[in-house]
């Protein structure tokens, strides 16, 4: 459709760079509820802003009277590492392991 | 006879204190009540649903019975022993699976966590154990919980609503919600983002509060929206989720966006009353927006005549107990609230899920893979849903370089006006000086399961009249405000200035008060019979 801003190019792209796998009836699925998702977005654009309208990050302000005072900086080892690495699809000898790491020469 | 799995939090706590009943007799009524209305927990491989599976509740993933057990008895022993166990001392609470527990699984209702049981609790948790209270089990929510129905749960059954299991509990937290409601554990823990706790607390017909944010620590959450996300209580009446906050809120080392604001007793001025405060209504709460797929249009709808009926009446009884109305209140931007939304939580929630990628725990794809991207995208792809799809999908496109300013940025200066609405007429020198806004909390009563499910935007505008607290920070409670013509529960909604929690309860317990003979009050969810 014309009005689409998601195209399949630009969603192949998207979904390459978010590392999914889509079968095609789902892409397709979840490409139209992206395009439709962005036309109630788009109510966001006629929003007049004044120039002076900061963004906020969050809602309620974060001032140093309600904030904690930072940790110190500590090494803090987790008492049962066992239990995390048990949770691990692979590990071996206490490490994470992944399958290769592609390589890239750089020029 | 009342069950004492129908008996409030504090009512419970209390005969267990006093010796009248024991903390194990108060799990065994619990598990009594799940083994009669839940039907069997959700699972990834739950094949074809029966006729038995259409009529129960589901609000179950995992039963910790034995955990359970373990700590009913140790309750019991300290009473013997002469010691003071906790305020909730007994009291079984369940926990929306969105929370890690040390030891048990701790799913999001994921495929990409079905296996994952975490090596540590998360604070509000380990808080309600520390005041005493009994976990049942975790309990089911949408897929991390993105969605307003909990039919996008990876375990299935997904819950279905105690009043009438043909319908929706609500989301995310409807698990809690309905769990609370069908007796099965007098408390839960669950969690807002755009409406999470309230929205299935209305539809569910039981009391959910969404804390201000920073109020209740998120470590131990598995994050969404992480600007957004607010722990808080589901309980059946407004005492029950202020004892509940009591032993939840406060800073925490581990979360630096835990504020050091002291927690008060929110049960100590719960009676006293409305005299002298200022209840605001906005007619910007009593219309709907929809986007009109056909036209590409947003269009404004009428709040259905029964939600609007009970806010107000709700009026009407607050300003007879005291309280001064303030009628056309402003709040030009609610309309804002999910557009906005729609933005800041997917840029938030793509960041989250980035962490799921089959390295350091939960699923991986047992099909063979060259390298270590293509196991990202097989392992991505097979254990997330449509939900987190489109969320992370959304989000890394609102957000990239060339959209940025056009859509992230301006979410986020609208993000400002939301607040800034709120601030204005909570401002205690500005022309409304309200102490509450009261509002419908939902636009609709519990809708059909598969009606809204698969639109995606229909969906996420259930939430319209919740959202823009989460976006404001500020804290909301909703509340039981009376039946629809079909006997399914309404919700109304108290939102009020950062840290004003004790005044809602003030407030929506003086409604509680003023209803207590209503004919509704005795109506019971139709799975208790």
């Amino acid at each position: 459709m014309a009005d689409e801003k998601i195209t399949p190019e630009l969603f192949a792209h998207l979904v390459e760079l978010a590392a999914l796998e889509l079968g095609p009836e789902e892409g397709e699925y979840i490409r139209k509820q992206l395009n439709n998702q962005l036309k109630a977005i788009e109510e966001l654009v006629q929003v007049p802003l004044d120039p002076t309208t900061l963004p906020a990050s969050h809602g309620v302000p974060y001032t140093p009277a309600i904030s904690a005072e930072l940790r110190e900086d500590l090494h803090n080892p987790f008492p049962h590492p066992e239990a995390i690495l048990k949770g691990a699809p692979k590990t071996e000898d206490g490490h994470f392991v992944v399958p290769d790491i592609p390589h890239e020469d750089l020029k | 006879m009342t069950e004492l799995c129908d008996l409030s939090a504090a009512e419970l706590a209390a005969r267990i204190r006093n010796g009248e009943a024991r903390a194990v007799d108060a799990l065994d009524s619990a598990l009594a009540r799940v083994a009669a209305v839940d039907g069997r927990p959700g699972t990834l491989d739950p094949g074809d649903l029966t006729a038995d599976d259409q009529a129960k509740v589901h609000a179950f993933i995992t039963l910790t019975v034995e955990r359970a057990r373990a700590q009913a008895e140790a309750v019991d022993k300290k009473l013997a022993q002469g010691e003071i166990p906790g305020p909730l001392a007994g009291v079984p609470f369940t926990v929306k699976d969105i929370f890690v527990v040390e030891g048990t699984p701790s799913t999001a209702s994921s495929r990409m966590l079905a296996n994952f049981v975490a090596p540590y609790t998360a604070t509000p948790v380990a808080r309600m154990e520390a005041a005493g209270a009994v976990m049942l089990g975790k309990v089911n929510l949408d897929e991390f919980t993105y969605g307003s129905s909990n039919e996008s749960s990876a375990f299935q059954p997904h819950p279905r609503n105690p009043w009438d299991t043909s319908r929706v509990v609500g989301g995310s937290s409807g698990g809690s919600a309905a769990a609370v409601a069908a007796g099965e554990g007098a408390l839960s823990l669950g969690t807002d983002t755009a409406g999470s706790i309230r929205q299935p607390a209305a539809f569910c017909g039981v009391v959910g509060v969404k804390p201000t944010y920073g109020r209740v620590s998120r470590y131990g959450l598995i994050a969404f929206g992480s600007s957004l996300d607010c722990p808080g209580p589901l309980a059946r009446d407004v005492t029950d989720a202020a004892l509940m906050l009591n032993a939840i809120a406060g800073p925490d080392a581990r979360d630096a966006t835990a504020v050091t604001v002291p927690v008060p007793d929110y049960t100590a001025g719960i009676e006293d009353g409305v005299k002298g405060l200022r209840i605001g209504l906005s007619p910007d709460f009593f219309k709907l927006t929809y986007y009109n797929h056909e036209s590409s249009e947003m269009e404004e709808r009428p709040l259905p005549d029964d939600i609007l009926a009970a806010v107000m009446q709700a009026a009407d009884k607050l300003s007879d107990a005291g309280a001064r109305i303030v009628e056309n209140v402003p709040m030009p931007h609610t309309r804002y609230g999910i557009p906005a939304y729609f933005v800041i939580s997917r840029v938030e929630a793509a960041s989250n899920l980035h962490r799921f990628d089959g390295v350091k725990y939960g699923y991986r794809t047992a099909d063979k893979v060259d390298d270590l991207r293509a196991m990202y995208r097989k392992t991505r792809g097979e254990a997330f849903g449509p939900q987190p799809k489109l969320r992370i999908l959304m989000g890394m496109y609102v957000s990239a370089a060339q959209y940025s300013e056009q859509y992230y940025q301006q979410a986020l200066k609208v993000r400002s006006l939301i607040r800034g609405d709120f601030d204005s007429v909570f401002d205690a020198s500005g022309e409304h000086k309200l102490d509450a806004l009261l509002t419908p909390t939902t636009p609709t009563t519990a809708f059909p399961i598969g009606d809204v499910y698969g639109d995606s935007v229909l969906m996420q505008y259930a939430d319209q009249l919740t959202v823009t607290a989460d976006h404001a920070g500020i804290p909301g409670l909703s509340l039981p405000g009376g039946l629809d013509a079909g006997g399914l529960p309404i919700g109304i909604q108290l939102l009020g200035p950062d840290f004003s929690e004790a005044s809602l309860f003030r407030i929506a317990r003086t409604y509680e008060r003023e209803t207590e003979t209503a004919a509704w009050r005795s109506a019971r969810p139709k799975v208790l019979g």
